[in-house]
């Protein structure tokens, strides 16, 4: 390979959002890596401010088409918290928010297993030209995902921005008979998942492990999903209204999404379904939890392409939970939604998105209306992660050729599944080799 | 055999919702895949390939200058060329800028400004280019995308309604919320393709498939005005996801100004708590 190179390679593709990498090599040195999001700023945080309370759900879904529930939940959370309504929601509606959540998951894991990340691993450029060699696999990933959206309409409206979150519940509860009409396939569903897991925990592995510090909210009796203290690899357990004080955003020049970093040493971490399987094994469904003993993969993992097999294990859990919620659903009398008067006030939250910890703080000013607003997305949290990862993996792929190297690149990239809307669609890899 | 017709999707300032409805055909997207050749979409193909392409999807507005001159290269591209969505066809969620003073807004979450460049404003995609067809909603309705791409292979026009949400809501027997609950809704000046759900749902249509043909949206304001609403509660209504089109941006403008003459802060009616049946 002559010495002095330049190339404009590819677009990373398979992800959501718009983004670049530049890698400079010296030999097989690494020089310089950007992950360069050029996704166009869209500025939520600053439309929020001087809205409605109930109209920041409908608002904040849009941030992402491929995790709106995550947006919502957190924002109906933190602005519960801030009107002082949360120890209202009743465990109904605390179990039909879950089971929302679930839908989203089972969508978005879905989704990503099968027609974003399986290609890599079984060599093919995507989930249609897969397809043609294994159509089973490929269909099994659609209906795993359209019963994930199935969920989402019964309870949302619609699967993509739902119409029926609120703060303080939902518009109206779901019918009894659409819920319960759903189990046969939600039974269908947990068979599938755990195939499908099964799939893809016996793929090849490369051999890349990092030192993770892993970030995820646990609670003690059940599988993060919108509730819990935020943990850490090393000890951290805080409530999420003292997020500020142990994380902060960066701006880098090369980005339009802000870096998080975790105090004090301003370092990077994990979040996301390998950061959640780690630090919440034991809070796994019982089938789930049987399923990851059974793969000869060592809990916790420290290799990131070991997600795949996390997010199956979230889709195994997700089915369990959700036939456990339909099954005990009695909709009568339900109250679908707490009321609740306008006052001034200032709420934090957390939630788990499928991409990871999403958090949000919103105060409302004496006029009732939103006074301010900030939205950490899990990528921009995971932007420092993903490139401290490069910069370990890129010598391992440096003496590839150009389109070999992008593609393992790319691979290692959608280890994390990043949502590049969110954090402000595409990535170009540039390599520069000298 | 002739070759398949090229699809390409693309996109700009958007969300992905959009995009995401194709791949959420699940029932269908094998077919499509068999019917035309899929030969740009990032977000689902690693394979790239080149122009010309039969049909072009284009997702999100135009905010930045880069945007603004990709756009008419995607225009020479495409044969036929459609908007997909409330951020290509009216300006989407960001175009709320349009109303404020963008260095203000980089400086709220930007501690560099000068690292980001955007235009002043969220436009739609007719703004830059000639379009062929527009599909409405936030999101598009995945059975009004899979007519189009029909239509398309007939060498058809697409058939997506022009009437409004209530239409719906009456073939639905939903009842009327703005009448049963004096709730201020959007539907009687918003375009039907939703299936009138957020009515179903005992609650207000915000208008996400933007304003239907000819709608009189001073009629309903005005009359949601002698029934409690403030100004300020319909200045937000009308200036959401579809704030750019003319005729919710004309009715936006005409409330704020109602609005500065009597400075009375105020929320829209918050509907009533439901007890599920
Ligand atoms: S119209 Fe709505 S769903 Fe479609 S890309 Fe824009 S914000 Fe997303
Ligand atoms: S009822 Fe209105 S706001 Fe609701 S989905 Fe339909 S067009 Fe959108």
């Amino acid at each position: 390979m002559p010495a002095n190179r330049t190339f404009i390679v590819t677009n990373l593709s398979r992800v959501e959002g718009e983004g670049a990498l530049y890698v400079k090599l010296n030999g097989e040195q690494v020089e310089h890596i950007e992950l360069n999001i050029f996704e166009p700023p869209r500025f939520f945080e600053s439309f929020l401010r001087g809205r409605e309370v109930r109209e920041v759900p409908d608002i904040t879904a849009r941030i992402c088409g491929i995790c709106p529930v995550a947006y919502q939940m957190s924002s109906c959370h933190a602005l519960e918290k801030a009107l002082g309504i949360n120890d209202q929601i009743t465990p109904e509606i605390r179990r039909l928010r879950r089971l929302l959540y679930c839908g989203e998951w089972i969508e978005s894991h879905a989704l990503h297993m099968h027609l974003l990340h399986a290609p890599d691993f079984l060599g093919y450029e995507s989930g249609v030209s897969m397809a043609a060699d294994h159509r089973e696999v490929v269909v099994r990933g659609l209906r795993l995902k359209k019963i994930g959206n199935d969920l989402l309409e019964i309870l949302g409206g619609r699967a993509i921005h739902p119409i029926n979150v609120t703060v303080g519940g939902f518009y109206k509860a779901p019918g009894r008979k659409k819920l319960k009409d759903l189990l046969p396939d939600l039974e269908w569903g947990l068979a599938a998942s755990i195939e499908a897991t099964r799939m893809a925990a016996a793929f090849d592995f490369p051999d890349f492990t990092m030192p993770y510090e892993c970030v995820a909210l646990r609670h003690p009796d059940e599988y993060p999903l919108n509730e819990g203290r935020i943990v850490s690899t090393s000890g951290l357990d805080i409530d999420a209204a003292e997020y500020e004080e142990h994380f902060q955003e960066r701006q880098v020049p090369h980005s339009t999404a802000l870096h998080s970093v975790l105090l004090p040493q301003e370092t990077s971490y994990l979040v996301g379904p390998l950061a959640r399987v780690n630090l919440c094994l034991a809070q796994l469904s019982p089938l789930a939890r049987r399923e990851a003993d059974a793969y000869g993969i060592a809990w916790p993992s420290r290799n990131n392409f070991h997600s795949i097999v996390a997010r199956g294990l979230e889709m195994i859990h997700a089915y369990e939970e959700a036939i456990e919620i339909v099954k005990d659903y009695q909709a009568e009398l339900a109250v679908s939604r707490i009321p609740f008067e306008l006052k001034p006030g200032e709420g934090s939250h957390a939630t788990e998105a499928p991409r990871g910890l999403i958090w949000h703080r919103y105060r409302i000013g004496d006029d009732g209306l939103i006074a301010d607003a900030k939205i950490v997305p899990p990528t921009s949290q995971n932007q420092g992660q993903i490139e401290d990862d490069l910069r370990h993996y890129v010598p391992q792929v440096a003496s590839l050729d150009d389109a070999e190297a992008t593609r393992r690149c790319e691979h290692l990239i959608r280890n994390y599944d990043p949502c590049i809307s969110c954090s402000t669609h595409f990535i170009r890899v540039t390599w520069e080799r000298t | 055999m002739t070759a398949k017709p090229k699809l390409a999707v693309f996109k700009f300032a958007s969300c992905d919702g959009c995009q995401l409805s194709l791949l959420s055909c699940e029932d269908e997207l094998l077919t499509i895949a068999g019917a035309v050749e899929i030969a740009y979409f990032l977000e689902a193909r690693t394979q790239q390939l080149e122009g010309p392409y039969d049909i072009g999807l284009v997702e999100g507005s135009i905010t930045t200058a880069e945007d603004a001159e990709r756009i008419h290269e995607i225009r020479r591209q495409c044969k036929f060329l459609v908007t997909i969505g409330a951020c290509a066809t009216a300006g989407g969620i960001q175009a709320l800028k349009n109303w404020a003073n963008v260095d203000d807004f980089i400086a709220q979450v930007y501690a560099r400004p000068e690292y980001i460049s955007t235009l002043a404003t969220s436009t739609p995609i007719s703004d830059h280019v000639a379009v062929d067809f527009e599909l409405r909603g936030c999101p598009i309705n995945k059975q009004q995308l899979l007519e189009l791409i029909a239509a398309f292979l007939r060498g058809a026009r697409p058939r997506t309604p022009s009437y409004a949400v209530c239409v719906e809501c009456k073939r639905n027997l939903t009842v009327c919320v703005a009448v049963a609950q004096g709730i201020a809704c959007l539907g009687p000046v918003t375009q039907a393709g939703c299936g009138a759900i957020c009515p179903a749902f005992h609650r207000d249509c915000f208008g996400c498939y933007g304003p239907k043909e000819q709608p009189n949206l001073v009629s309903i304001t005005t009359h949601y005005i002698t029934q409690g609403s403030t100004p300020e509660s319909l200045v937000r209504l009308t200036r959401s996801f579809n704030s750019n089109a003319p005729d919710f941006r004309e009715a936006s403008d005409a409330l704020a100004a109602a609005s500065d003459d009597h400075s009375q802060p105020g929320a829209a009616p918050c509907p009533p708590i439901e007890h599920s049946s």
